[in-house]
């Protein structure tokens, strides 16, 4: 009787052991390649004793990278789908790269990230339910002073805020509530669900403006328009000056 | 009637008459070049096309609503145009009319003699003045005056001695912050990690010393000085959103996801990238700027609404002389 509950028992541990799915578990197996150094295991990031050794006295190093319990899989989706993650050099700022993982894989490292506690699910905007008028009034007071107006991105010191063209309506809805890097972020209270949709729906027509001139020169405004057309006109100018005129003959 | 018909008589003999030798003949100045007929069709054929192009330009704008790019057919035209007709300029220029070179000299100084006079004339006609320095002291004396006097209207571009004003802000203590749109400002609705525009109730928005921007930071983020340590309230600071250097307002706050690493939380100012640190009463950490951030005292009334505890540290704005000499008042 007694042997019989022990067995009991250890199936039950057994099978609360194997209750994670297989697409967490392959999660693991890639956190634990790619994202443990930093993220520490389980997402824990802890501080690192380094130093150690005779004759050495040891230092604290504090984590080098935030822990992600909490964060959910709107933040993993949004980081291994825009190639941010995993970061060639810690300290860096992500930019948008080649997203090293193929489809199955960010599937179970998001599945593994959001089994660690919680958090937000992937976002899902309706960019079409939004009114773009109202966005780019949104995007004018929240995000211009950083990415610009046209959405092309800009300079803030210590980082580099990016372009928007290549973020998919999903992506910037995370941007917004997560705030990358030093991007500030915004909660339910300062830009509600429609606002995000609206603002979303100016950021796609800001990827493909109407350019009554033809070439846009990076949406920059008037003045780099002056200044290609007076380079471009200028030499043409003077070529044209060269080709046609005649040098007066010396009489020395 | 019959005027009509003298005016078409005299008009058909004025056309006929045309290139008809009027002047009796002279020696050529122009040498004689062989006619270059291969040449002049070439310029009537750029000459066409440059027609044809110019042509097509209002064709092209009366069908402006059928075309998918039609400023791009707009400039082709015209540009085309333009071209073609620049180019029949040229080949006309090179290849059809005959070209002489002169030089000429400049002329010889005419009159020697006179110059040297006129020379004499002027030293000479001083020759009545006994106390030359005194009277060019007081003709220097006349223009130094008409010229300042010609300066004056520059003190209408700004206070020069009446610079009170420009220490007057809306805020005093107990005034609520509303935003935008006029509804007060709750402590509860400031969050970390973004930041708020607020404005002083009821007064004029457009005042250099209305609005401020308003964060929230963890405790251990603020290190304030002494003097301003009790301006946060519950953690949230106000700074004026007028930069000190030249008056943009300060839209941009760096908010670093992992603080470790990344640049620590500051409010920029788009236009020449002044950074000020929130954290630390509003110092400078790079940029242009000269002054520190003015920061506005804070306290949070009964209903859990933010007022103002008081007025600005230092003056706002753009520095002025003697900015640093007093603090600011009520306007």
């Amino acid at each position: 009787m007694r042997l019989a509950a022990v067995i009991v028992v250890a199936l039950a541990c057994a099978g609360a052991a194997s209750a994670q799915s297989p697409l967490v578990t392959r999660g693991e197996h890639l956190y634990g390649r790619y994202c443990a150094s930093c993220h520490g295991m389980n997402g824990v990031a802890t501080p690192r004793t380094i130093g150690a050794g005779p004759g050495r006295s040891q230092a604290q190093q504090r984590a080098v990278a935030p822990s992600l319990r909490g964060v959910g899989a709107r933040a993993a989706d949004f980081y291994l789908r825009t190639g941010y993650m995993p970061l060639q050099h810690v300290g860096e700022q992500p930019r948008r790269s080649r997203v090293i993982f193929d489809e199955g894989q960010i599937r179970a490292l998001i599945a593994y990230v959001a089994s660690l506690g919680g958090g937000p699910p992937i976002p899902q905007p309706h960019p079409e339910r939004g009114d773009i008028s109202l966005g780019q009034h949104l995007f004018t007071d929240h995000c211009a002073g950083c990415h610009q107006i046209a959405a092309e991105g800009g300079y803030v010191t210590g980082a580099i805020p990016p372009p928007l063209e290549d973020a998919t309506a999903t992506q910037v809805a995370q941007a917004v509530r997560i705030g990358p890097y030093v991007m500030p972020r915004f909660s339910r209270k300062a830009i509600t669900t429609h606002q995000l949709d609206s603002l979303i729906a100016y950021v796609e027509y800001a990827k493909h403006p109407d350019d009554p001139g033809g070439w846009a020169i990076g949406h920059l405004g008037p003045v780099p328009e002056g200044l290609v057309t007076w380079f471009i006109a200028m030499v043409a100018l003077v070529l044209t000056c060269l080709a046609i005129g005649k040098r007066l003959r010396s009489h020395e | 009637m019959s005027r009509i018909k003298d005016l078409l008589v005299s008009l058909t003999v004025l056309l006929m008459g045309r290139g008809r030798p009027s002047l009796p003949e002279r020696e050529r100045i122009v040498p004689d070049e062989p006619a270059n007929p291969g040449w002049e069709l070439v310029a009537v054929a750029l000459f066409g096309l440059g027609a044809l192009s110019a042509i097509a330009f209002p064709v092209l704008y009366g069908l402006a609503d059928h075309l998918s790019h039609e400023n791009q057919w707009f400039g082709l035209s015209l540009g085309l145009a333009f071209v073609f007709i620049g180019a029949a300029l040229v080949v006309t220029a090179h290849k059809l009319i005959a070209t002489e070179e002169l030089e000429e000299d400049y002329p010889p100084e005419e009159h020697p003699e006179e110059q040297e006079t006129i020379v004499q004339v002027v030293e000479e006609s001083g020759s009545r003045f006994t106390r030359r320095g005194l009277f060019m002291l007081s003709l220097g004396g006349a223009g130094g005056a008409l010229g300042l006097a010609l300066l004056t209207p520059l003190v209408s571009l700004g206070p020069v001695f009446r610079i009170a004003p420009f220490f007057g802000t809306p805020w005093r203590r107990g005034r609520r912050l509303v935003d935008e749109h006029g509804r007060p400002w709750k402590a509860s609705d400031i969050e970390e990690d973004t930041f708020y525009t607020a404005f002083p109730e009821g007064a004029d928005r457009e005042e250099l010393g209305s609005p401020i921007v308003l964060v929230r930071l963890p405790e251990e983020r603020l290190k304030l000085p002494a003097s301003l340590a009790h301006y946060p309230a519950n953690g949230i600071v106000a700074y004026s959103k007028i930069c000190t250097h030249a008056g943009c307002a300060i839209s941009l706050y760096r908010t670093p996801l992992f603080q470790p690493d990344e640049p620590r939380p500051a409010l920029v100012c788009p236009c020449h990238y002044s950074t000020f640190d929130p954290g630390d009463g509003g110092t400078v950490l790079f940029g242009p700027a000269g002054r520190k951030l003015p920061m506005l005292p804070l306290e949070i009334d009964g209903r859990g609404e933010l007022r103002a505890a008081g007025n600005f540290d230092e003056a706002v704005g753009p520095s002025w002389w003697g900015v640093r000499n007093r603090k600011p008042g009520p306007s």
